[in-house]
């Protein structure tokens, strides 16, 4: 315990401070300005404390709906955390046996990681609105005149926005599950082979159970990346906006505390996601090791 | 498929190294990435060299959209608009990527050095990733208050008496750009250069210090060079972010400084795909150049 600090051991630790309050200051600032009482400001100081503009938010901000917009984006981000959680389970175990072009694979999955957003969204943006177009032509070789005029578009919420979305995530997926994977101790997974599971049942009873609690970060991953997502939505989205896109708008119209108070609520939800993650996640760990002393 | 598949054989279908089985795992995967990322690449490709007017778009074979992006880049005096806007982009590259690689290997170095009880390292790890995982506009905007003409720091300014009138140039400034786009990637760095750092075989470096080595010799001479995937990988993402930004240079600019990516994001709200496409092939051409640059050496899934 006396053992000598070793030499500038304070400096780093005055420096990582002052990167944590770097982080973190800011953000505690406007959950802080968001509680602005209704004479208040966009900045300090504090007229008095209020919900006030809670309320107003829950109103509307202009003419956005940020109500529609919340429900819109969590149930955006469930289903992309479901798809990113089962295709990067299965992807996992895909690349533990021998798949053929898998590096082809993995190269794709890297470049869709460090691709600039732009880029793959105006892609995909691109790609609907020619479907469009194939589709009306389609129609109007048809003769479906009254199809046609009520066609609106292919670039939506759970087309086009949820594929862009999943570019995003399912890199990180498939990342952790070679990171699980490369620690993964397969000598149970052989026995319950040697004891006549079928690779269905090593897999429901052994290898699930094993790797559950880093399985559910994949869907913390695939949630939060999806409910804060913008680059990538901003050109493969259809009529309605998602809420980090509705709250991009305002930044530069919205000029009172409701914005914070905007702010404060997107915050809850992240955070109130990453709470669930880490309980669920030791909770079975915790029944895992429970399990292993029966 | 049948069971003539050579693969799907019962006997080797049992043994682990089942080709067609694990092909039907990565499908799902695969099917995603083709639809939503090769496709609309190889879209993009295709339609920058397409013509446009007002109205819509239409097959072509035509370099007029490159023209267009390149117009009095060879002639002209002065820099063109392109050639000015990848300067500025690139220049907040640079800044960015200097000032993460700092602060990340600092603090990195930090976690994994000097702090002792591995239950401490990692709560602090976790706290340096957190704020990963909430959204960046609002991270954005947590500046405003802080940062502008009424905000702490122009008070505290004021107040100190270093300056008379508050500052202009804290916010929606290249200054106020930086600043966001250091407090919202220095994690892309810290999290593979911690990863780096956590593989260093702690026997080396009490080797380097029996030999006789300073502590600013094992750094440098020992685990910089350790580090270096970790460096080259975060390197790889704050500078392709950076490359391709809009949303940032855009609020934290307030919508008034140029970057390629907001190029490409107006062109398109003008629905003029063509010209945008052809930006974006440039822009990818400028990444993957400098990405090459980076990695040559660097087997990615080995760090994992």
């Amino acid at each position: 315990m006396k053992e000598k600090r070793a030499p500038g051991f304070w400096l780093l630790a005055i420096f990582f401070a002052a990167y944590v309050l770097f982080l973190y200051g800011p953000m505690l600032v406007i959950v802080v300005l968001s509680f602005q009482g209704p004479e208040g400001g966009l900045t300090f100081p504090m007229r008095g404390w209020s919900t006030h503009w809670f309320h107003k938010l829950a109103d509307g901000l202009g003419s956005v709906d940020i109500g529609s917009a919340l429900w819109r984006s969590l149930g955006l981000g469930l289903t992309v955390m479901a798809f990113t959680v089962v295709f990067s389970v299965l992807a996992g175990l895909a690349f533990r046996k021998k798949l053929t072009g898998g590096s082809v694979l993995f190269f794709v999955v890297v470049a869709s990681l460090i691709m600039p957003s732009i880029i793959v969204s105006l892609g995909i943006g691109l790609e609907f609105r020619l479907l469009d177009a194939g589709i009306k032509k389609l129609l109007e070789a048809w003769g479906m005149q009254g199809t046609l005029d009520n066609y609106g578009t292919a670039l939506g919420i759970y087309t086009s926005a949820l594929g862009a979305h999943l570019t995003w995530t399912l890199p990180f997926g498939l990342l952790i599950m070679f990171a699980i994977f490369n620690r993964f101790n397969p000598a149970y997974e052989e026995a319950a082979r040697d004891l006549g599971a079928t690779p269905w049942q090593g897999f429901r009873h052994v290898v699930l159970p094993l790797i559950a609690p880093s399985v559910v970060g994949i869907g913390m991953f695939g949630f939060t990346l999806s409910w804060d997502e913008i680059a990538r939505t901003s050109q493969a989205i259809g009529d309605v906006n998602t809420l980090p896109l509705e709250l991009q708008g305002l930044t530069t119209t919205v000029t009172t505390p409701s914005i914070y108070a905007l702010g404060t609520v997107t915050m809850v939800v992240s955070f109130c996601v990453m709470g669930l993650a880490v309980g669920l996640s030791s909770l079975l760990s915790k029944r895992q090791k429970a399990g292993r002393h029966d | 498929m049948s069971s003539h598949v050579p693969n799907s054989h019962p006997v080797s279908a049992r043994a682990p190294g089942r080709t067609l089985a694990a092909w039907w795992q990565a499908l799902p995967l695969t099917t995603v990435f083709a639809l939503f990322f090769l496709v609309p690449l190889a879209l993009v490709l295709m339609v920058s060299f397409w013509d446009y007017n007002q109205y819509e778009m239409h097959p072509d074979f035509t370099f007029k959209n490159y023209l267009a992006v390149f117009d009095g880049c060879i002639s002209g005096d002065d820099l063109c608009v392109t050639f000015k806007t990848y300067l500025s982009t690139l220049k907040f590259s640079l800044l960015v990527w200097l000032l993460t690689l700092l602060i990340g290997f600092t603090v990195s170095y930090f976690l994994a050095f000097h702090v002792r009880s591995s239950g401490v390292q990692v709560v602090l790890f976790v706290l340096c990733t957190i704020p990963f995982w909430t959204s960046n506009v609002i991270r954005m905007i947590a500046w405003v208050p802080l940062l502008g003409r009424n905000g702490l720091v122009n008070d505290a300014l004021v107040h100190l008496g270093v300056v008379d009138q508050p500052v202009e140039w804290l916010l929606f400034s290249s200054f106020s750009v930086v600043l966001a786009f250091v407090h919202l990637f220095s994690t892309f760095m810290i999290v593979p250069i911690f990863n780096s750092m956590m593989r260093i075989d702690r026997s080396l470096l009490e080797a380097a210090a029996d030999s006789g080595a300073t502590a600013w010799q094992t750094l440098w001479n020992v685990i910089v060079p350790l580090c270096r995937t970790g460096i080259i990988i975060g390197s790889i993402f704050v500078i392709t972010i950076v490359m391709g930004d809009f949303v940032t240079i855009g609020v934290m600019g307030g919508q008034q400084i140029a970057s390629v990516g907001k190029i490409i994001q107006v062109q398109t709200s003008y629905l003029q795909f063509p010209l945008a496409a052809a930006n974006a092939v440039i822009l990818l051409s400028v990444v993957l150049m400098i990405i090459w640059a980076l990695t040559r050496m660097v087997d990615i899934r080995k760090e994992l």
